[in-house]
C-alpha cells in the first residue's frame, strides 16, 4: 500500500518584451524588421479603429460596441502567426484579429452598426461569423480541424474566446474532444481579467487558465498578453505543431480589458480604477514603440505620419459604410433556408403592403 | 403607492420576497455587484449579501442546474439568465430535469425554481438578444411559462411564480422594461398563475396577447369595440377565459412577437377551433413575427408586429 505522486505538472509563462521595450535575445521570434514594424502598425490601426468606433457610438452612428482597448498585442500577435489557409473561429471581441487578417474595415463598422451584411466574409478569408453566445463556437473549431485533417489539408484552426468562455460546458467538451482526437486546433484565451463584472478570480478557482489544458492532455502555456512578441511566438509554435500533426494547444494571453465591457456597460460600478491604472503602465503599444525606437525603426515623425494615414483610412471606411444603401426587408427572409417558403413570401408581401416599405 | 416601471417593479418583487422568505436566493451572471445587466437586481447584493445574491461564473447550464439542486433541497432559487437566447445552452437542465423532477420522483421531489430572463426585441443588441421562442418552452409539460405585460402584473406574477412549487420560466419583455409606468403597491398583489385577465373589455372581437405585444394590442384596440385578453400564463393557459370571450364576440385575433409557424398563437387558434368554432363569425387571424431568425438592429423592426398591423387584422375580421 502506498500513496505516491503519480504525475506532476508545471505551467510556463512566456515573456519576451518587457515594459521598457527590452527583449530577451534568446527568446526573440524569427521576424524581420518589416514584420516588427508591421506588428506595431497593426496594433495602432486596431487602437485607432477602436477609438473611432467608441466615438461613432457616442454620436449615435454605431450600435453597442465592445472595445478591445488594451488587448491589441494579444490579438495582433496571435493573428499574425496565422496563415491564409488556416481557419479562424472568433468570439465577438476580436477586432485586432480581424484587422490583422485584412477584414475590410467598413464591414466591421457595418456589423457593429447592426447590419448583418457586415458578417459577409471576403472570399479569400476563412473566418467564421462572430459568435455571440459565449464559448459555444469552441467545438466548431475542433470539428473543422478534424475535417481538415480528414481531407489532408495541412492547416490549423484557431479559436478565440475570453476568460468567461472557459466556464462554459462547451469549453470542457471541445477541449476534451480535441485532446482525444489530437485535432489540429489552437485555443487562444483572451484573458482580459473580466467577464462583464465578474473578475478572473471569481470565474475559476484555478490559478491560471493555461493549466486547464493539462486535464485534457494537451499543451498549455500562459503568455504576457501585452507582449506582442511573446504572443506571436507562442501562437506560431502551437500552430506549427498543429499543422504538422502534433495536436491541439491552449494559449492563455494574460491581458486586460481597459474599457467598459461594452458601450452599454459602466465598469466603475464594479472595478477599482487603480487596477486600470496599474495596467495602463503595461500598455502593449507603448513597449513595442520603445523597442522599435531603440532599434532605430521608429520615431515621432513616423508615428505622426502613420496616425494621420490611419485616420484618413478610417474616414474612408466610415464614409463607405454610411453610404451603403439600406438593407432590404427581403434580407431578413432570404437566408433562413435554401429557398423562401410560400408562407415567408406571404409574410414579406404583407410587410410591404402594411408598412409601405422599400420594394427590395 | 409609487409609480414605477417594470424594472423597478421586478426589483421590488425580488426585494420583498428576499425579505419575506429566507429560502429565496438569487443567482446569475452579474446579478450581484453590478446589479444585473438591466439593473433588475440593483441594490439587492448590498442589502442581502453574497450568499443570497450570488454572482456566478459564466455558465447558464450550471446556473440552472445548480438552482435545480437548491430547489430540490428546499430553497427557492430565482435564477437570472441575461437573455432568453442564452437559456438555449441550459435547455437540458430545464427540460430534462427541472420540468420532470416531480414526475421522475413520483411526486416526492419538486422544483420551486424561477428562471427570469428578458425576451423579445427592443434594445437593438447583437444576435440572440431578441429571441421570442416562448412556444418552445410551452411544449415541455412540467414547466410553467409566465409573461407579464405591465409593471403591476410583473410584480404580482413574479411573486406568485416564486411561491409556486413548480419550475417557472418568467419571461420579461425587454421592450417594456422602461416603456410603461404604473402605480405598484408594496406587499402581496392578488394574481393567480394559470389565469388570464381581460385587460380591456369589448364585444365585437377578442384580441389575445401577452408580454411585449400587450401594449401594442391595447393601442390597436382603441378604435374598436375590441376585448383584449392578457394571457399572462402561457402554460398552463387559461382556455376558459378565451373561449368565453370568443363565444361572446365571435371573432379572434392572436398577437405575438414570435415567428408564426409553431408559435403559441397556433395553440390558441386550435383551442378555439375545437371548442368554439360554431361561435365564430370570421376566420381567426394571427399577427406575428415572420418565420425568420430575429434580425440584427437595423432590420429588427421589420420583424416585430406594429399596432397598425394589429389594427389591420382587427378591421379585417370585423368586416365579416
Ligand atoms: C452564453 C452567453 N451568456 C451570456 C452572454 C452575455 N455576455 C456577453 S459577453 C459576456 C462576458 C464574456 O466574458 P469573456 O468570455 O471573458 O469575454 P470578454 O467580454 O471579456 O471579451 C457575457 C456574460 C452571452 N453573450 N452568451
Ligand atoms: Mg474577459
Amino acid at each position: 500500500m502506498s500513496k505516491k505522486i503519480i504525475a506532476s505538472f508545471t505551467v510556463s509563462r512566456l515573456e519576451i518584451l518587457d515594459e521598457q521595450g527590452r527583449t530577451d535575445a534568446e527568446l526573440m521570434p524569427d521576424l524581420t524588421d518589416d514584420d516588427l514594424v508591421r506588428l506595431y502598425e497593426l496594433m495602432l490601426l486596431t487602437r485607432q479603429f477602436d477609438q473611432r468606433a467608441l466615438h461613432l457610438q457616442r454620436e449615435g452612428r454605431l450600435g453597442t460596441y465592445p472595445s478591445v482597448l488594451g488587448q491589441e498585442a494579444s490579438q495582433v500577435g496571435s493573428a499574425y502567426a496565422l496563415q491564409n489557409s488556416d481557419w479562424l473561429f472568433p468570439a465577438f471581441r476580436e477586432l485586432g484579429v480581424f484587422v490583422t487578417l485584412g477584414y475590410p474595415l467598413a464591414e466591421i463598422y457595418q456589423y457593429w452598426n447592426g447590419d448583418e451584411r457586415g458578417l459577409l466574409c471576403p472570399e479569400q478569408l476563412n473566418i467564421f461569423p462572430i459568435c455571440i453566445a459565449v464559448g459555444t463556437h469552441i467545438p466548431h473549431a475542433v470539428g473543422a480541424a478534424m475535417a481538415a485533417r480528414y481531407r489532408g489539408d495541412p492547416i490549423a484552426t484557431a479559436c478565440y474566446f475570453g476568460d468567461g468562455g472557459t466556464s462554459k460546458g462547451d469549453f470542457h467538451e471541445g477541449l476534451n474532444m480535441a485532446g482525444v482526437f489530437q485535432a489540429p486546433v489552437v485555443f487562444i484565451i483572451q484573458n482580459n481579467q473580466w467577464a462583464i463584472s465578474i473578475s478572473r478570480n471569481h470565474q475559476t478557482a484555478a490559478e491560471t487558465l493555461a493549466q486547464k489544458a493539462i486535464a485534457y492532455g494537451i499543451p498549455g502555456i500562459q503568455v504576457d498578453g501585452n507582449d506582442v512578441l511573446a504572443v506571436y511566438q507562442a501562437t506560431r509554435e502551437a500552430l506549427q505543431r498543429a499543422r504538422s500533426g502534433g495536436g491541439p494547444s491552449l494559449i492563455e494571453c494574460e491581458t486586460y480589458r481597459m474599457a467598459d465591457h461594452t458601450t452599454a456597460d459602466d465598469a466603475a460600478r464594479y472595478r477599482d480604477p487603480e487596477e486600470v491604472q496599474r495596467w495602463q503602465r503595461r500598455d502593449p503599444l507603448l513597449r513595442m514603440r520603445r523597442f522599435l525606437a531603440d532599434r532605430g525603426l521608429w520615431d515621432d515623425a513616423r508615428q505622426q505620419q502613420l496616425e494621420t494615414e490611419i485616420d484618413a483610412r478610417l474616414d474612408r471606411a466610415v464614409a463607405r459604410e454610411e453610404a451603403t444603401p439600406p438593407a432590404r426587408a427581403r434580407d431578413i427572409f432570404a437566408y433562413t433556408w435554401t429557398e423562401m417558403t410560400p408562407r415567408q413570401k406571404r409574410q414579406l408581401q404583407q410587410l410591404r403592403d402594411l408598412r409601405e416599405l422599400d420594394h427590395g | 403607492m409609487a409609480e414605477m416601471n417594470m424594472v423597478q417593479a421586478i426589483n421590488l418583487a425580488l426585494r420583498e420576497e428576499l425579505e419575506r422568505d429566507p429560502d429565496v436566493v438569487l443567482l446569475g451572471e452579474d446579478v450581484g455587484r453590478d446589479g444585473g445587466v438591466f439593473r433588475l437586481t440593483e441594490g439587492l447584493y448590498e442589502a442581502f449579501g453574497e450568499e443570497r445574491v450570488i454572482d456566478t461564473p459564466l455558465s447558464e447550464s450550471a446556473i440552472i442546474g445548480v438552482a435545480i439542486g437548491m430547489a430540490a433541497y428546499g430553497l427557492k432559487p430565482v435564477a437570472e439568465i441575461q437573455f432568453l437566447g442564452f437559456t438555449y445552452g441550459a435547455i437540458e437542465q430545464l427540460f430534462s430535469h427541472a420540468a420532470r423532477l416531480r414526475s421522475r420522483s413520483r411526486g416526492q421531489l419538486h422544483c420551486p425554481l424561477v428562471v427570469r430572463t428578458p425576451y423579445g426585441g427592443g434594445v437593438k443588441a447583437p444576435e440572440l438578444h431578441e429571441e421570442s421562442s416562448e412556444a418552445m418552452f410551452c411544449h415541455m409539460p412540467g414547466l410553467k411559462v409566465v409573461v407579464p405585460g405591465s409593471p403591476w402584473y410583473a410584480k404580482a406574477l413574479l411573486q406568485a411564480s416564486i411561491r409556486t412549487p413548480d419550475p417557472v420560466l418568467f419571461l420579461e419583455p425587454t421592450r417594456l422594461y422602461r416603456l410603461l409606468r404604473e402605480d405598484v403597491p408594496a406587499g402581496d398583489l392578488p394574481v393567480e398563475l394559470g389565469k388570464a385577465r381581460i385587460a380591456r373589455p369589448g364585444d365585437s372581437v377578442t384580441v389575445v396577447a401577452w408580454g411585449s405585444m400587450l401594449e401594442k394590442s391595447l393601442r390597436a384596440a382603441a378604435g374598436f369595440d375590441a376585448e383584449v385578453i392578457d394571457l399572462m400564463t402561457l402554460n398552463p393557459f387559461d382556455a376558459e377565459t378565451i373561449l368565453a370571450s370568443v363565444r361572446r364576440t365571435g371573432r379572434l385575433v392572436v398577437v405575438h412577437e414570435a415567428a408564426q409557424t409553431g408559435g403559441f398563437g397556433a395553440e390558441i387558434a386550435a383551442t378555439v377551433a375545437e371548442d368554439a368554432i360554431l361561435s365564430l363569425k370570421a376566420p381567426i387571424r394571427r399577427v406575428t413575427g415572420c418565420d425568420v431568425i430575429p434580425p440584427l438592429p437595423l432590420l429588427e423592426d421589420y420583424n416585430v408586429p406594429t399596432a397598425k398591423q394589429i389594427a389591420g387584422a382587427i378591421a379585417e375580421v370585423l368586416a365579416f
